[in-house]
């Protein structure tokens, strides 16, 4: 199996492609680094060093990696169906208050408590992707437009929930209540943050590999979104196809901010939208849409995020040159042009060999 | 609730601030109509706000000079819509992505060259940049309730007027009006009638690009004074969903922006009142997706209405040829 893989030139040169998309990002960063840094070598040093050589950082990368590693799960199923919603930001984010609400006002056995939490969220989330996408359906209306719409709306929504029902007046900053014992996940490690959301991440990883590859709804999925007017004549719903699709992805990021919370945090404390679906979707298009690949791609995220959040805390480089690096690594990946640079001048090279051992017949053999 | 209301309406300083937030939309606004025009969706537009607030500013203060700002502002914005064109027309990318890209590009990157500049991430108040001039006009400004409104307005406020007269005989009376509908309508018998997609498309984007560059100079060097980071609050993508509302023209365009300026400042007032400021500030967002949604559903009946009448009238012919796609 292995074997084949690295011999297929057809799966190996687009992974040649990301490889190179994210090594042209890192040494882009190190270029900016150098432009603004006073002490650019220590800087260089930080960020790319700083996740590996700490303990604590290193547990704080496995941590970054678990939100948007279901975000990026989210984002798979809407590429495989070719949709560009986002609206999975507002499923995080809502997820994560649904939860809230559900820590604090709930009283569960430990266990129990996260989990009832986590479904609600993922229900509430999922119910919430479905919006685009039938204005999508029903109106054409562009479903990216919408989305960005929506998530305005229900991060007001969701601060308004925290400021007015959930919020804990005695303290000076904006914080909800204290949540419940019982509604934390456990410790992996002793003595770090590392949560088992970790695990439930990994089970997500499995579960919607299987869903998309394994079964009858997730073929439907990658059927209507290679090519919906065929899925059409071959009897494929499309629409419900859509559908259930939203709700999965959004049921996945409903799920990811309840997990957030009940694995990191004591209360909701969340100055603003922390918008781990915009990661979502540099981890979903790493991955190539393909859920197996989504660790992978979360793991690359995060290095850099923690990396660059290190160095930020200890030099003169602003945290956010790493976003500026995340929009540098979507150009590359969605350019289908550099996707198929090597593919194309194979064919090329190709044709013009049969042109030549044909010698006569092509006219204007130009492809 | 009705008295507010009226007490809202006959207010001047309210028709006042709705002209000053409809201003920076209706321009983003006509730049997606534009490129939507010519059949390329522009998502980068928040990205050029962002890049012309900041480098207006920059440049502005290390000038000393208003109108240096105003130009560099313009020029870092079509740069932005420049870099979407070659991504998504000549590298195939696909251009709703690219623009999500270049917008992730852009709040990242404006941070990051404001930190460096100034040790702030937040707000460029320690750059003494200047602010576009603001118009006071001879006898309006004298008129009672009138010179309230229209007199004192930023001269981007005019200017995005002016926009929407230039872009209008654009699309409608000049020669590249029809070239730009007949890119985004037929690509294939534009091609063939000699006119080269790619070039209406980029000078679509380069078009935008002036017009979200002026819009987002204005918020950094006449809403307010100061860039701060994300100063652009969505308006890019509100443009985008206005565009829809605006149904392709001009004219339209001052309808769309004007449901989304008209909200924005009655959210100023409704806090007054004591409602909820989160909700209010949701606001905005919902009328432009109720918009959004009703004109969609306007357009497609129309449509409907349309085919069901091509169909009779093939019907009462025998030998029709049918529907058609």
């Amino acid at each position: 199996m292995k074997r084949k893989f690295f011999s297929d030139r057809d799966k190996l040169e687009p992974a040649l492609i990301t490889i190179f998309a994210g090594v042209f990002s890192v040494l882009v960063g190190v270029g900016l680094i150098f432009i603004v840094s006073k002490d650019p070598v220590q800087s260089v040093r930080n960020f790319l060093l700083g996740p590996l050589l700490r303990t604590y950082n290193f547990y704080y990368l496995l941590i970054a990696m678990v939100p948007i590693t279901f975000t990026g799960l989210a984002l798979c199923i809407i590429y495989q169906l070719k949709y560009t919603s986002l609206i999975v930001d507002s499923s995080f984010y809502s997820g994560a208050i649904v939860a809230t609400a559900i820590g604090i006002n709930v009283s569960l056995p430990p266990g129990l408590h996260p989990a009832i939490a986590m479904l609600a969220a993922g229900l509430v989330g999922g119910l919430i992707s479905l919006l685009p996408a039938i204005l999508k359906i029903k109106w054409r209306a562009n479903e990216l437009v919408s989305s960005l719409m929506f998530n305005y709306v229900f991060y007001f929504i969701g601060s308004f929930v925290i400021l007015y029902y959930l919020r804990d007046r005695n303290q000076t900053i904006l914080a909800s209540m204290p949540f419940q014992k019982s509604f934390s996940l456990p410790k992996l490690v002793e003595n770090t943050q590392l949560h088992a959301g970790f695990i439930i991440a990994a089970v997500f990883v499995v579960l919607v590999s299987i869903f998309l590859f394994r079964t009858r709804w997730g073929y439907e999925i990658r059927i209507t979104g290679a090519n919906p007017k065929f899925a059409a004549y071959a009897g494929i719903p499309v629409a419900t196809v859509a559908l259930y699709a939203h709700f999965v992805s959004g049921f996945i990021g409903g799920i990811g901010g309840a997990v957030e919370m009940s694995g990191l945090y004591r209360a909701f404390i969340w100055q603003m939208n922390p918008s781990y679906a915009w990661d979502g979707v540099i981890v979903a298009m790493l991955a190539r849409k393909n859920p197996k690949f989504v660790p992978l791609s979360a793991l690359f995220l995060a290095y850099l995020r923690v990396g660059a959040d290190f160095m930020s805390r200890r030099g003169d480089v602003a945290f956010e040159f790493i976003t500026l690096l995340q929009g540098l690594i979507i150009l590359i990946l969605a350019s289908d042009k550099i996707a198929n640079y090597f593919k194309e001048r194979r064919l090329k090279r190709a044709a013009l060999s049969h042109d030549l051992a044909a010698q006569a017949s092509s006219a204007g053999g130009q492809p | 609730m009705i008295k507010f209301i009226i007490s809202v309406f006959s207010s001047s300083n309210y028709w006042f601030i709705v002209l000053r937030s409809t201003a920076p939309i209706l321009l983003v606004t006509l730049g997606a109509v534009i490129t939507e025009q010519a059949g390329i969706k522009n998502m980068a537009l928040e990205g050029s706000m962002l890049w012309a607030a900041l480098t207006g500013v920059i440049v502005s203060a290390a000038t000393g000079n208003v109108w240096a700002g105003f130009i560099a502002g313009i020029a870092a914005a079509v740069v932005i819509a420049l870099i979407l064109g070659l991504f998504a027309l000549k590298l195939d990318a696909n251009a709703v992505l690219c623009g999500v890209a270049l917008n992730l590009f852009s709040t990242g990157g404006t941070v990051f060259v404001l930190f460096s500049l100034t040790g702030d991430k937040g707000i460029s108040s320690s750059l003494a940049s200047k602010t576009l001039p603001f118009i006071k006009i001879p006898f309006v400004e004298n008129i009672p309730w009138v010179g309230k409104i229209f007199s004192g307005q930023n001269i981007i406020v005019w200017i995005s007027v002016l926009a929407v007269v230039v872009i209008h005989i654009m699309l409608n009376k000049a020669r590249v009006g029809v070239r730009i509908r007949a890119v985004g309508e037929n690509l294939e018998a534009a091609k063939s009638a000699g006119i080269s997609p790619n070039r209406i498309k980029f000078l679509t984007l380069a078009v935008s690009g002036v017009l979200a560059g002026m819009a987002g100079c204005f918020l950094s060097m006449g809403y307010t004074s100061n860039f701060t980071s994300g100063i652009s609050a969505g308006r890019g993508y509100v443009a985008n969903a206005a565009q829809v509302v605006a149904g392709g023209t001009a004219v339209g365009a001052i309808f769309a922006s004007l449901i989304f300026g008209l909200t924005d400042a009655m959210a100023t007032y409704l806090q007054n009142i004591g409602l909820p400021p989160e909700l209010i500030q949701a606001l905005p967002y919902v009328v432009t997706i109720l918009g959004f949604v009703v004109i969609t559903l306007i357009r497609d009946r129309k449509e409907l209405i349309r085919k069901k009448k091509l169909f009779e009238k093939d019907r009462a012919k025998p030998l029709a040829s049918g529907l058609g796609a």
